[in-house]
């Protein structure tokens, strides 16, 4: 047992910490959010250059062959800087879909270009009535010859705006919210008859939504088995839970520390208003929510690696227990600064903003903590392990 | 970072296993569950003595004083087998506490006078820190020890002491100066029970038990010999002991244990014709616990583990007594909540059959001798005050 990082971990650890410190300031963050774009790509190639978009693909193709760990190690990093380049949407999802399902040709096809930065992907897997329900889909996909004709709507697809590419879930066979049933399709944004309507949200991320109508794909575009994609997406997601929680904690980690030198350096009464204990152990609460997070953050990727624990229940736990320790963290961080917390010239608010679409990504606390209710306690009775 | 076992973890894990359903056996476990307090004792005597014999009384110790020299997964994994199997931990007051002390700070005629017989279990300690006027401002303490030749006089009271009832030793801070700061007055003395001058009066707890005592020093005579350490620096070791009491008493194997038992409860009660289980509203309040209880276990392996790799026990032992604590106290409130209206019930006036019920007393008990955890060991509040200073540097 142990949780060390590895030299290798610790160098890409302190390669994306620099770049943050160096060229990610917030002045910058905001201006890279209020551009056209909302990305920079500028940024982007450099994340190339420095390798990071190779870390979890395989070496055959010029990946880094990188784990789980890897992955956490750079999204907290990510996390910290608040950085807005689609790192999730387009390595994660859109990259770990090729990865885990694809056909060789469509790996070789788009895996490079993900990794040397000109191919910027995407995941559209919601729709309007779905909410966190990854088997809800209603979008068709129509066998017709050669291939498929997607009919409908998704929503809310992260890096929507500026992907290139998009891999679509669409329902091959089956009712509304049958596992089976559910294909995946990889497609170009600008395909004919996908309808994209760009939109932002609080935290900066540029999303869409895409209308399809009778879009056309090729068979050889199905990412994984036809009726399959449920499973596939379902082993993304989870390991896309992790990093994404590993941002969370990045962001708790940083809200923390601010707020404790806002109460070191913020006098009133004639003292530093740290030295009033009220303030003190409110600060104590939201440093245990950070080490609570953390530990089941490494237990949730040591899960994927050891048999003797489940993963799916260490996310759901992960998962669950953020939604309490995010929420308690950015409001002790915005109460704890006073007025200058409601401000939007400070950071706090954006870190605030960031952490609350992370607790709605995948589910919130609320459905996470059901299915974990429901892993462990429905048809089980009397088992205390 | 990884937490898999290794094939020999695995082994080890067995052998585990096998130690523990050969030896903690049926007559013990009744024996253990006694109302005679002399029953009672005997019976932890003799399985302390097996796990002795085992050579695995001492899991935190060093080899050299008779510790097992296991890493943190073979600690990690002797604590999650000996709770699962239902095994209460070790009497801490000789083993946890003055015996890290001894090997620590003492010296080799105190280690070699002290040692041996809090390994074998043949003489009880007790702690005599709290006093009647000193609680969470422990350094305020004021029972006096005066230097008269080669001995302490020591005159004053200790409060909410443990088995007291049962102890042949106990380890206690003194005030030998009222010089400077409060802390720099205090040494740290190893009394006899037996010493004239000292009286043991019970305190029955709100779980109508009597574990608690409140002890007289009426001018006992201590050999100055029976000192940890230098003279006024009893502070220094005190600090350090307090590191792993509250390690110790995070529990959060024991606590997954309730856990799983009042599972088993809620599993067996019927509530408008469902099982208890079965409620979403109590899977929430069940899993509110259980996801903390995951996440501690995390931290506590971290902190087992950088103590294995050369770190003692510091701030974040505070971390792990609060919410150890914490949630063992919510462990205790599910399982009232589960009994409904047995939890009133009182022992001894009917049997589990006659009352149709089993266990509802239990319950009361553990909930109401429960909220001793977050005042004991330094209370949490005051913990946080630590972690404020120590971590947070406020």
């Amino acid at each position: 047992m142990n949780f060390q990082f590895s030299e290798e971990q610790l160098m890409l650890r302190d390669s994306v910490a620099r770049f943050i410190q160096d060229n990610y300031s917030f002045d910058v963050r905001k201006a890279i959010a209020k551009s056209e774009e909302g990305i920079s790509r500028d940024n982007w190639n450099t994340f190339a250059e420095l390798g990071w978009l190779s870390i979890p693909f395989a070496e055959e193709h010029g990946g880094f062959g990188g784990s789980a760990v890897d992955v956490m190690v750079v999204m907290e990093q990510l996390g910290k800087g608040l950085v807005l380049e689609p790192y999730l949407a387009t390595v994660l999802l859109f990259g770990g879909l090729l990865a885990r399902g694809a056909s060789a040709e469509l790996q070789s096809g788009y895996i490079p270009k993900i990794i040397d930065g000109s191919c910027l992907g995407a995941f559209a897997y919601l729709e309007r009535q779905s909410r966190y329900e990854l088997a809800d889909v209603l979008t068709t996909a129509t066998a017709v010859a050669g291939g498929y004709r997607l009919d409908g709507e998704k929503v809310v697809v992260l890096n929507g705006a500026n992907a290139d590419y998009v891999i679509v879930s669409a329902r091959t066979s089956g009712k509304q919210n049958d596992e089976h049933g559910i294909s995946l399709f990889l497609l170009p944004t600008n395909a004919p008859g996908v309808e994209r309507l760009s939109y932002r949200m609080m935290d900066g991320q540029r999303v869409a939504n895409l209308v399809l109508k009778a879009v056309e794909v090729p068979a050889t575009n199905l990412v994984g088995e036809p009726d399959r994609g449920f499973a596939l997406m379902q082993g993304v997601i989870l390991e896309a839970n992790i990093a994404l929680a590993a941002e969370a904690l990045g962001i708790m980690e940083q809200l923390n520390a601010k707020t404790l030198e806002y109460t070191r350096t913020r006098k009133q009464f004639g003292v530093a208003i740290g030295s009033f204990q009220a303030l003190q152990h409110r600060m104590v609460e939201t440093f245990m929510d950070y080490e609570q997070t953390k530990s089941l953050l490494y237990r949730a990727v040591c899960a994927l690696s050891d048999e003797k624990e489940d993963a799916t229940t260490a996310v759901h736990a992960l998962r669950a227990l953020l939604g309490k320790t995010g929420k308690r963290v950015f409001s002790e961080a915005i109460q704890l600064h006073g007025g200058m917390g409601l401000t939007d010239e400070l950071d706090i608010g954006h870190f605030a903003k960031r952490l609350m679409m992370i607790n709605t990504t995948f589910g919130n606390g609320d459905y996470h903590q059901a299915q974990f209710n429901s892993l462990r306690y429905n048809n089980t009775t009397g088992a205390t392990r | 970072m990884d937490t898999s076992f290794s094939p020999e973890d695995l082994a080890f894990r067995d052998e585990v296993r096998a130690f523990l359903s050969e030896s903690y056996d049926a007559s013990l476990q009744a024996r253990l569950a006694s109302g005679d307090p002399a029953v009672y004792k005997q019976a932890v005597i003799d399985w302390q003595k097996r796990l002795y014999a085992k050579g695995w009384i001492a899991p935190n110790w060093p080899v050299e004083y008779g510790g097992t020299g296991w890493d943190a997964t073979r600690q990690f994994i002797y604590d999650s087998e000996r709770a699962a199997f239902g095994v209460r931990d070790v009497v801490p007051f000789g083993l946890k506490m003055v015996g890290p002390v001894l090997y620590t700070f003492g010296t080799q005629a105190q280690k070699d006078r002290f040692l041996p017989p809090i390994l074998a279990s043949d003489e009880w300690w007790c702690q005599g820190y709290s006093e009647p006027g000193s609680g969470s401002d422990l350094a305020s303490l004021k029972t006096r020890a005066v230097l008269e030749g080669d001995e302490y006089v020591v005159t004053g009271a200790k409060i909410w002491t443990t088995y007291a009832q049962y102890a042949d030793w106990i380890f206690c801070l003194v005030r030998t100066s009222s010089e400077g700061k409060k802390q720099e007055g205090i040494s740290f003395l190893l009394i006899d029970m037996k010493s004239p001058g000292i009286k043991v009066n019970p305190i029955v707890s709100i779980d109508n038990h009597h574990s608690l005592n409140e002890v007289e020093f009426n001018e006992v005579r201590v050999p100055v010999v029976n000192r940890i350490g230098e003279e006024n620096k009893g502070w220094t070791y005190a600090k350090a002991l307090l590191a792993h009491e509250r390690t110790s008493i995070a529990g959060v194997a024991d606590t997954k244990r309730s856990l799983g038992l009042v599972r088993e409860y809620a599993a067996q009660e019927i509530n408008g014709g469902k099982s208890l289980l079965a409620d979403p509203l109590f899977q929430s309040r069940l899993s509110d616990i259980e996801i903390e209880l995951m996440a501690l276990e995390f931290t506590e392996l971290r902190v087992l583990a950088s103590v294995a790799s050369g770190g003692a026990p510091g701030a974040e032992s505070s971390l792990l007594k609060i919410k150890g604590t914490e949630l063992q106290q919510a462990v205790q409130s599910v399982a009232m909540d589960v009994a409904a209206y047995y939890q009133g019930v009182l022992p001894n006036d009917l049997n589990a059959e006659q009352l149709g019920h089993a266990f509802g007393s239990k319950a009361r008990q553990a909930f109401m001798y429960g909220r001793a955890a977050t005042i004991y060991g330094g209370s949490n509040e005051v913990q946080k005050n630590i972690i404020a200073k120590a971590v947070l540097g406020l």
